[in-house]
């Protein structure tokens, strides 16, 4: 394998292999520290919060939540379809960089996988909640019954996302458990008692042999080969539960494009969010680097930007179709009495993200941070103005109503971001939060140590003539080439 | 069960262990299995290893799953209750796309996941051959098959190919 000196080094400092393994089981083989401690408190209190709001809807029924005759989905679809989107990223960062080789995914695919996992989890107790009567969900899956059998309606988007959703969290799960093998079999090795009965029997008997790993290559990459159309379905099929309609502001062709860039634009944001607490908390900044961040970012710009052109392009196309009830829909959007939630959408999630063109803020860890909660806002209220605002005026000017949250929604929505926090902080815990054997093989050629070792033999010569740029000619690249072989 | 013994050598770099692995060979010594911390690149050129028909396990999942769904879909809303909804067709095939694709997907993973674990031996509780425990940290291991009358042999000549650390192992 030969990989460019001139590429900017992906781990940085002078590890080697021994030092990954120690540093990435540094969290799961230590007792937490007090940074842990303080917001698994936080995230478990909100985990309470959301015990109680969900048993409370349960109860009571959906009268708990604030919806009226007009509006029959708010806060609980704008919040399935925000998790949702968030869960992308991940599958984004480990199946599609996979297929490009892309090869900074290494360091940062396993906690992406996680939250993807997590957010999906997340998202499915809104579509358990809202059902009113939980107990009786299984009613959308085609089940024989006693009426007659009356089985569900294929033609449903509906049904679609039930098979949709639940197809994209199993086949997750499964391919961050292939991935988590190796690396369970590592902390297998280095444990002691009942800590090494029980990852023994997680890591179901990994070797690490040869075969396995040809196997491990080959699953990796059809998985990604099938999860990459299967991530783009799921939220065209989420997309479709609106497209499909008759409302105006949500019958319109883009949005299967439009949600599927606006998933992985808060997808990465949420990544970001994530990382770049976990780096400094669980000390990896050598292997999630600034260049791991600025890349990101990257991809926040230029999925940033096709939102901004989707929201543009919707308003123009209102005002082209001629159509007059899709017309009053974006009018009412950008000027009627939720238009604060249309200029905070368009604020968070077209504006801002512009920002990353600058490399000065780009590269600002402060400014990342802010600019990926920024766009989580931004996100969410574009979720809550496509519904609610289409929602809250309909063709009867009589029905139209204006909808206010109540406490139980509020904390079904907090309570949910608790629930989302406490089982990342349990995998961060309990598991290894950086796939160790995907870092260890970009040691040898990716690393800040090996391309400075390359430097010195000769394969290249450092001109300072952009600032840090390092200028290979022809001829050294070709010897380094031979060497290689 | 009859013990085996392994003269198991230890490498700290993967380009010493592919030019060990050479050298062992050509001396005509037959290697039982190489592990390493993570997978090595070009070592099925020196180490040979059969490609993985995982992908054809996956192929076939995955017809199966899309025709399942296609037949599922067929039976219950053309065949055993043609319900009217808005008049529309009892036969829907468009409407059948999506379901018909996250099945395919579905049972394309899963079949190729359980083929997965089958091959690799991977079950709960198993009690795999740890040839060595840094084999999953930082070196790269060879295990050779050994008897009483080699045993010292192989040793050396594990030991001249480049290895690190020498020991041996029964199982």
């Amino acid at each position: 394998m030969h990989e460019s000196i001139i590429r900017k080094p992906l781990v940085t400092g002078t590890p080697d292999m021994h030092t990954v393994t120690e540093d990435v089981c540094r969290p799961v083989e230590n007792a937490p520290s007090k940074a842990w401690w303080i917001g698994f408190t936080l995230a478990f209190a909100g985990f309470i919060l959301w015990l109680v709001s969900f048993g409370y809807t349960a109860w009571v029924g959906l009268g708990a939540w604030g919806l009226n005759k007009t509006v029959g989905w708010a806060w609980d679809i704008t919040n399935f379809v925000w998790w949702v989107g968030i869960g992308h990223a991940g599958t984004l960062i480990s199946a599609v960089l996979l297929l490009f080789r892309q090869s900074w995914r290494n360091s940062i695919n396993r906690s992406a996988e996680a939250m993807t996992i997590f957010a999906v989890i997340c998202a499915a107790t809104y579509i358990l909640a809202h059902m009113g009567r939980p107990w009786l969900a299984y009613w959308a899956f085609p089940l024989p019954n006693q009426f007659g059998s009356l089985w569900v309606n294929f033609n449903s988007p509906l049904i679609w996302d039930v098979f949709a959703i639940s197809t994209y969290f199993s086949v997750s799960c499964l391919f961050w458990f292939v991935g988590l093998l190796p690396d369970i079999a590592t902390v297998r090795d280095r444990a002691t008692g009942v800590r090494k009965q029980v990852y023994s029997a997680l890591s179901l008997g990994w070797t690490s042999s040869a075969r396995s790993w040809i196997r491990f290559e080959s699953i990796s990459l059809i998985l990604s080969g099938i999860s990459t159309p299967l991530v783009l379905s799921v939220h065209t099929i989420v997309s479709f539960d609106f497209a499909t309609s008759v409302i105006p502001g949500w019958h319109t062709t883009i949005f299967p494009p439009y949600f599927v860039a606006g998933a992985i634009f808060s997808g990465f944001a949420m990544v970001q969010t994530l990382l770049l607490v976990a780096r400094v908390v669980l000390k990896l900044e050598n292997y999630i680097t600034m260049y791991h961040i600025e890349l990101m970012n990257i991809i926040i710009l230029v999925t940033g930007s096709i939102v901004g052109v989707a929201y543009l392009t919707e308003l123009f196309i209102a005002w082209y179709s001629g159509v007059e009830y899709e017309q009053y829909a974006f009018l009412n959007r950008v000027s009627g009495p939720y238009w604060w939630a249309y200029w905070i959408m368009m604020t968070c999630n077209v504006i801002s993200p512009q920002l990353m063109w600058f490399k000065k803020l780009r590269t600002s860890l402060v400014f990342t941070f802010i600019i990926s909660i920024v766009v989580n806002i931004g996100m969410w209220f574009e979720r809550f103005v496509i519904i609610v605002t289409s929602l809250h005026r309909d063709y009867l000017p009589s029905s139209w109503a204006m909808f206010t949250p109540t406490v139980v929604d509020v904390g079904l929505y907090v309570g949910s971001i608790g629930l989302f926090f406490t089982l990342f902080l349990l995998f961060i815990r309990f598991l290894p939060s950086v796939a160790m054997a995907e870092v260890k093989l970009l040691l040898k050629h990716s690393s800040e140590e090996a391309k400075a070792k390359a430097k010195k033999h000769g394969h290249a010569t450092h001109h300072p003539v952009e600032g840090n740029v390092v200028i290979a000619t022809t001829a050294t690249i070709k010897k380094g080439e031979s060497n290689e072989e | 069960m009859k013990n085996k013994k392994f003269a198991i050598g230890l490498y700290d770099d993967e380009d010493v262990l592919k030019s060990g692995i050479t050298s062992i060979q050509n001396k005509g010594q037959e290697i039982f299995d190489v592990y390493t911390p993570y997978p090595v690149h070009g070592l099925e050129n020196v180490f040979f290893v059969p490609r993985s028909r995982l992908p054809i396990a996956a192929f076939c999942f995955g017809c199966l799953g899309l025709s399942l769904a296609f037949l599922m879909m067929w039976y219950m809303i053309t065949y055993d209750w043609p319900m009217d909804i808005g008049g529309k067709p009892n036969f829907p095939v468009v409407s059948f796309i999506p379901v018909c694709f996250e099945w395919t997907v579905l049972f394309a993973s899963f079949g190729m996941g359980f083929t997965f674990f089958m091959a690799n031996r991977l079950i709960p509780f198993s009690t795999p051959r740890i040839m060595d425990e840094r084999a999953t940290d930082d070196r790269f291991v060879v295990a050779i098959e050994v008897n009483e009358n080699n045993e010292s042999s192989v040793a050396d000549l594990i030991r001249q190919s480049g290895a690190v650390e020498v020991k041996y192992k029964t199982f």
